[in-house]
């Protein structure tokens, strides 16, 4: 000890310590973030002929543009780490395969059923880890519905509107409205980040929150609009080309009547 | 009622209970000399003479639901957590405003309904407005000696706007926060005094804890006083001018034709009240109208999509979307000794809403000025037979209209599947082209339909008749319209353009020439109406009935 005290006026001390800190701050930074990793990617425990039906699934629907061993292509990205979540999403939605190429693969019905959705997801979730498909118990909706909400409004309202109504992006690209959007696949856009949605990970966002956010979604899509007709949810632009197309013209065919007797 | 019958005869008895209590009152207030003034004023009938009335009754029926609304809302920005019936909500921390607009919404009986009814009436109160107001302006009812009631409906346009903004951020809802912080940020891009007008506003830094209640008061107390002190102005005015009345037979600038108030103009007036009281009524039952629980409370940090103002503000939201933030390498952000002076936010908030206002107010002195016209006007004109006034008043509801829309772009976008970028970019051009392109269209189309008229005054409406000649020529008949048809398609002035005059020093002025080439553009293109030699001679040769007979008058038949 005392020869440790004895250098610590040496001109390296400064350099060691800078060192030791550094150090320590990156491997604690690089635990927590290994831990959510770890959460991230818990397999799902697909057998080992799921696995190998996806890749012909794959292999024969995939490919083309994604490539030989989803590997990647000029036309489509790699597909090795993205996970059974993104493959379920985008399969399970319908927007792939894409029915047409454009700034954002459009919803469409599902082309596989299932049982192949889940084979798909089997093979690229073994060509890598990545986020995983949800557990069923983050996906009852049996959350808190007013946090959820806050969070919503923090996290997502600014492109799926308060409402989720949807609404525009840049250059024709746009957050869709999530009304009929299924809990899981709601849970899994939210890992994945599929097309223009950022990646809202278990360290930003947890599984409990996450939860409470599709209990949110639920409920609103559930609740019945107290106050009528709602519009579309559209807000003021919507009220507004009611007023004057349905207001404004059933009150001219009054004045009409009115003044129908004269002139 | 003179001094000598009530001496010489005994004081009137009326002989029913009813009869006696309005005895009483008229010979306390003299009503019924009153009634029998107010009850001879005659008003010509026209439909589009009643969008004022939808106005005003939609006015009455903002009153009575506002007040409603006021014994149960509280414009505080206290904090507090809800503990009403809506679950999505529960336990959530909003301002004591919003809880207890959501109060009104869930927890009060009516509440909801009169809400809806309250908010769908201020969108009808401005929209018909506008309406009657366009109405007006294309007429040409704003000429001498109604100019300055002109200019107290444009003021009560704006103060609309006024009492539907103020009322609008009331809920204090996410929405209604967004729209303020807006508002916020236009009012700081004003150079030296902006932010000091903010901060006086909000009292501090947005969104403070104070400008809900400022904005209350304004929104029940002020505003709505000005209102009423307007309408009372502009009635007053309406009685001192009389009604004007489209042109027809035996209606000239000295008379008016149509009902008397009473009975039956009265009790169609009152009927109608309730006609839009039920319409309103119908909607604010059938349709949601801002609907706050979807909204959450106003925190300053989220912004939702689709976030837009009621419509009535909606062009100016549109013009500071329109805005671009850089052209190229030019930026709109200048630092001035550390100041910032932002235009990319204050020239699309102020210019348009400052150009447009400004023409509203001046235009019946501008053609005034322009066409020297300054006789009392008291019959209206068609449309088309003011071609240049009809073009200028379409390229400036285009103008609006491109602006309007602009604060919907992200709606067209998303509704339309286009990219948000290109609708930008379109509604960026029409900006400019688009009332360039309205005032062409227009009075090309004015002008086209003063022509119809005019052949149909000279020849006669096509009858779809078509008959074969003894020499095989194939002509439609034409049958002539009657005269009070006639009246209306003849009965109009279409002056000349005015040469520049010289003023009484007999020197024609730089600004008399300039009077005088506007003046050229103004009535350069015009279509005289037929005159009675014009009319004498197309059907003359044929007398009352259209002959097909003499091959003179072929031509002009066929033509």
């Amino acid at each position: 000890m005392k020869a440790l005290s004895q250098k610590r006026r040496h001109p390296l001390a400064a350099v060691a310590l800078l060192l030791l800190g550094l150090l320590v701050t990156g491997g604690l930074y690089a635990v927590a973030t290994n831990v959510n990793q770890a959460q991230a990617s818990t397999t799902n425990n697909f057998t080992a002929s799921d696995t190998a039906e996806g890749e012909k699934l794959f292999a024969a629907n995939c490919a083309t543009c994604h490539g030989m061993g989803a590997s990647g292509t000029d036309a489509g990205p790699s597909l090795v780490g993205v996970g059974a979540a993104a493959v379920d999403f985008q399969v399970g939605t319908g927007r792939m395969p894409m029915q047409m190429n454009g700034p954002q693969a459009y919803k469409k019905p599902a082309q596989f059923n299932d049982e192949q959705t889940n084979q798909l997801s089997a093979y690229v979730a073994s060509l890598g880890a990545g986020p995983a498909l949800p557990e069923e118990s983050l996906l009852d909706g049996g959350g808190d519905a007013a946090k959820g909400g806050e969070l919503f409004r923090v996290n997502c309202a600014m492109c799926h509107n308060a409402a989720a109504a949807g609404g525009a992006l840049t250059r024709g690209k746009f957050a869709p409205a999530l009304d009929g959007v299924s809990s899981k696949h709601i849970y899994e856009a939210m890992v994945t980040g599929p097309q223009n949605m950022p990646v809202f990970n278990d360290a930003n966002i947890s599984p409990d929150d996450k939860r409470d956010i599709i209990t949110f979604l639920k409920q609103i899509e559930t609740t019945s609009s107290p106050g009528g007709a709602e519009l579309g949810a559209l807000g003021p632009v919507a009220e507004g080309l009611f007023i004057w197309v349905a207001g404004l013209g059933v009150i001219i065919g009054f004045t009409i009547w009115l003044t129908s007797r004269t002139s | 009622m003179s001094a000598a019958t009530t001496t010489a005869e005994p004081a009137f008895v009326a002989k029913t209970k009813g009869g006696q209590i309005t005895n009483f009152v008229d010979e306390r207030v003299g009503g019924s000399g009153i009634l029998r003034e107010f009850g001879r004023k005659v008003f010509p009938d026209h439909w589009s003479f009643m969008f004022g009335e939808v106005a005003l009754y939609s006015f009455v029926i903002l009153l009575m639901s506002g007040t409603f609304l006021t014994f149960f809302y509280d414009p505080s920005m206290a904090e507090t957590h809800y503990t009403g019936s809506y679950i999505p909500l529960q336990n959530v921390e909003m301002s004591v405003a919003y809880s207890s607009s959501l109060n009104i919404s869930f927890d009060i009986r009516g509440g909801l309904f009169m809400r809806q009814v309250h908010h769908w009436a201020a969108l009808l109160f401005v929209a018909s407005v506008a309406v009657h107001m366009l109405r007006v302006f294309f007429t040409g009812a704003f000429r001498k000696p109604r100019e300055m009631n002109w200019v107290v409906g444009s003021t009560l346009l704006i103060l609309a706007m006024a009492a539907g903004f103020t009322g609008y951020s009331l809920p204090d809802d996410l929405l209604s926060g967004n729209g303020l912080r807006i508002i916020d940020g236009v009012i700081k891009s004003i150079p030296v005094v902006g932010t000091f007008i903010s901060f006086f506003l909000f009292g501090g830094e947005f969104p403070g804890t104070a400008v809900i209640g400022r904005l209350y008061v304004l929104h029940i107390l002020l505003v709505p006083a000005l209102i009423l002190l307007m309408i009372v102005a502009h009635l007053f005015m309406v009685v001192v001018h009389k009604h004007t009345q489209y042109p027809g037979p035996g209606r000239n600038d000295g008379n008016v034709v149509g009902y008397p108030l009473g009975p039956v103009y009265a009790a169609k007036a009152g009927g109608f009240f309730f006609i839009v009281f039920g319409v309103i009524a119908l909607i604010a039952g059938l349709f949601t109208i801002n609907p706050i629980w979807n909204y959450g409370p106003y925190d300053p940090s989220p912004v939702s999509a689709g976030t837009q103002p009621d419509w009535y503000i909606g062009f100016v939201d549109g013009a500071l979307r329109l805005m671009p933030g850089v052209i190229g390498d030019f930026h709109f952000e200048f630092v001035i000794f550390g100041f910032v002076l932002s235009l990319n936010v204050l020239l699309p908030a102020l210019i348009p809403a400052g150009i447009l206002f400004s023409v509203m107010f001046t235009y019946p002195w501008i053609e005034q000025w322009i066409t020297k016209d300054k006789r009392e006007h008291h019959v209206l004109d068609r449309p088309r037979n003011a071609p240049t006034r009809t073009a200028i008043g379409m390229a400036g509801f285009v103008w609006y209209c491109v602006m309007w829309a602009a604060a919907a772009s992200d709606l067209i976008a998303t509704h339309f599947h286009v990219s948000l970028n290109d609708v930008l970019y379109w509604l960026r051009a029409l900006f400019f082209i688009g009332p360039i392109i309205a005032f062409i269209v227009t009075k090309r189309i004015a002008l086209a339909l003063q022509r119809k008229d005019r052949e149909i005054a000279l020849h006669g409406r096509e009858t779809g008749r078509i008959v074969r000649l003894p020499h095989g020529e194939f002509i439609e008949v034409h049958a002539p319209v009657d005269e009070y048809k006639r009246y209306k398609l003849v009965g109009f002035e279409s002056p000349e353009p005015l040469p520049a005059q010289p003023n009484e020093n007999g020197v024609v002025d730089g600004s008399e020439k300039r009077r005088a080439l506007l003046s050229k553009w103004f009535f350069e293109d015009r279509v005289a109406p037929a005159t009675p030699s014009e009319l004498e001679a197309a059907h003359g040769h044929h007398g009352d009935h259209e002959a097909i007979d003499s091959s003179a008058d072929n031509k002009s038949i066929s033509r």
